[in-house]
């Protein structure tokens, strides 16, 4: 599997990352081989085997709908870069 | 003090031999006298230290002290720490003031337990030589030319260095028990959802897990005492009874089935390091274990697999970073976009980057049923093998790591080479088990780790095997010359 510069621009775009021209080739190569490492799944046969998405097999367990937290939004906005009356600032989206 | 092990400093402690306050400032001077040479630490936490000894001091003058009050321990920077800088070993988070404690910290703060530190650490734990970490690498004590393995690279180094008593780590992929091999350390896994995950910056979800990191298996014991137990707050956390892990440490390995996986030991694995390993079967041998080889005939698909599962979970994870609510924002962000493309790209270093990435794809539209799909498919099959195995077996046994520790910079420029590096501890997470790492002898005068893999909540059972060994060898004791 062999991922081409493009592919690498368009992967980044959808992870959101900016990534700087002069390190496209090294991503590219890089990915590429993780990729064909990962390859090696494909010469397995899997028809009807039953995918494992949690280790023990357990199912999500539930809660009931009931507030269980305190509010502490003045100590978890401390942390935030930009916040003005309790909400936090983004360079403006709609004109 | 600094050579004792838990168990004696608990007692020490108890019997006031000494104080918290003296102990905890014993080890904040070595930590200045041996950390710059090391890199192990990315923050003292000097002051909150001593006034944690003294309230520990307090308690055992009023004769309520529990096991581990008193004594200092070393966390992982990905364990989120109210007032404390916890970075993750990541720029992202480097200016990051937790405001909550995570679970496993809670759990110690209510022991009483004292806070020296935050360990270094392969950045968002994505590593297996802590040199992906934004502070720079951990150097190995044993020779500071050599990695200390990773993730959990800074807590191997601290115990190895005698500059905490023990420590945390997490283990997605090996990151507690491949370091714990390779600074001859006793390191534990223990089973998916035993600790609680709350508060535990999350990489893979379904691979990630906390233990401890120590000199010997009882101490390893009485930080899972304090560290293990449902946690409504985390949703994959098992509903279950702790038992005291330090009960059964001294029952007989009499009739003991050990299982050695042939895939284990065949090419790839360094033969000095094969050749410990097998003398270690040997000690248990005359333990009264008896040894039979089995088979796991998926574990050459466990790298592959692994490395879309935790890529996937990883970019899910870390798709929380985006300059808005905590850690790194770029500057003048011309929009939106722009906002979250920078932050993020200047914010998380290479492997992150790599791994995010490959984790995008391998879930973006057309591509799902080929990664995602087909690895969970392979994760089942690596499952099944263990379970197969256990029906025969009481533990299995082989390397921990295929080789000793490398040098610095010898597999940093490639991610496949370094990947493989866990070739032996990857599985185990796979499919949830737990598995430690015990020291088991030297190859050029570096450590070798035997790793020891149970059966599902079988942690008390793992710390048995493994005191057993420790009661009839000394390779845990050894610590490197300038360190002693």
């Amino acid at each position: 599997m062999s991922l081409s510069q493009d592919d690498v621009k368009k992967i980044a775009h959808l992870a959101r990352l900016s990534i700087s021209d002069a390190d496209i080739p090294a991503y590219e190569k890089d990915l590429s081989n993780i990729l064909g490492l990962v390859e090696q799944m494909s010469a397995v046969d899997t028809e009807g085997v039953v995918p494992l998405a949690h280790p023990l097999d357990m199912a999500q367990r539930l809660r009931d709908d009931v507030v269980s937290e305190d509010n502490r939004r003045e100590q978890y906005q401390s942390v935030a870069p930009a916040t003005e009356n309790g909400l936090y600032l983004v360079p403006k989206v709609i004109e | 003090m600094h050579n004792k092990t838990l168990t004696e400093l608990s007692a020490g402690l108890q019997d006031k031999s000494f104080s918290s306050a003296e102990l905890t400032r014993a080890y904040l001077d070595r930590i200045k006298q041996f950390d710059p040479g090391l890199n192990s630490y990315i923050t003292v936490a000097e002051e909150q230290a001593m006034a944690m000894a003294a309230d520990a001091d307090a308690r055992i003058g009023a004769g309520t002290a529990a096991p581990m009050t008193g004594i200092p321990l070393a966390q992982k920077d990905i364990f989120c720490t109210e007032g404390v800088k916890t970075s993750c070993g990541s720029k992202m988070l480097d200016s990051f003031i937790s405001p909550y404690n995570a679970t496993v910290i809670e759990h110690f703060n209510n022991a009483g337990a004292v806070m020296l530190g935050k360990t270094n650490m392969d950045e968002f734990a994505m590593g297996s030589s802590n040199e992906t970490s934004f502070y720079g690498p951990v150097r190995n004590p044993w020779n500071t030319d050599t990695v200390p393995g990773g993730s959990s690279g800074g807590s191997a180094a601290v115990v190895a260095a005698r500059l905490a008593p023990a420590s945390t780590g997490t283990d997605t992929g090996g990151s507690i028990r491949q370091p714990a091999a390779l600074c001859g350390i006793t390191g534990l896994k223990p089973t998916y959802g035993r600790v609680s995950r709350y508060g535990m910056i999350a990489f893979a979800s379904s691979l990630d897990q906390a233990g401890p990191m120590t000199r010997t298996a009882e101490d390893a014991a009485l930080m899972m005492n304090v560290m293990a137990g449902f946690d409504e707050r985390d949703s994959t956390s098992v509903q279950r009874d702790v038992p005291d892990y330090t009960a059964n440490l001294n029952d007989s390995l009499e009739g003991l089935k050990i299982g050695l996986p042939k895939e284990y030991f065949g090419e790839g694995l360094d033969a000095e390091v094969g050749k410990a390993v097998e003398a270690a079967i040997k000690q248990y041998e005359q333990l009264g274990a008896t040894v039979k080889e089995i088979s796991l005939p998926n574990t050459h698909l466990a790298v592959p697999t692994y490395y879309v599962v935790a890529p996937a979970e990883c970019s899910s994870n870390l798709s929380r970073f985006d300059g808005v609510r905590f850690g790194y924002r770029c500057d003048d962000p011309v929009d939106l976009e722009d906002l979250y493309k920078r932050s993020r790209g200047e914010g998380f270093g290479a492997e992150v980057k790599r791994r995010i990435m490959i984790g995008a794809y391998a879930l973006s539209a057309g591509y799902y049923d080929a990664y995602y799909l087909k690895a969970q498919q392979l994760r089942r099959l690596i499952s099944d093998d263990f379970t197969r195995a256990f029906e025969d077996v009481d533990v299995i046994m082989g390397p921990t790591s295929p080789n000793v520790a490398f040098g610095l910079g010898e597999k940093a420029d490639d991610p496949i080479t370094m990947y493989l590096s866990d070739i032996y501890t990857i599985a185990v997470n796979l499919a949830g088990l737990p598995g430690m790492s015990v020291p088991a002898g030297f190859v050029n005068n570096m450590p070798v780790g035997l790793q020891i893999i149970g059966n599902y909540f079988d942690e008390a059972r793992l710390l048995n095997v493994a005191h057993r060994y420790q009661q009839a060898t000394d390779w845990h004791m050894r610590a490197p010359a300038e360190f002693e």
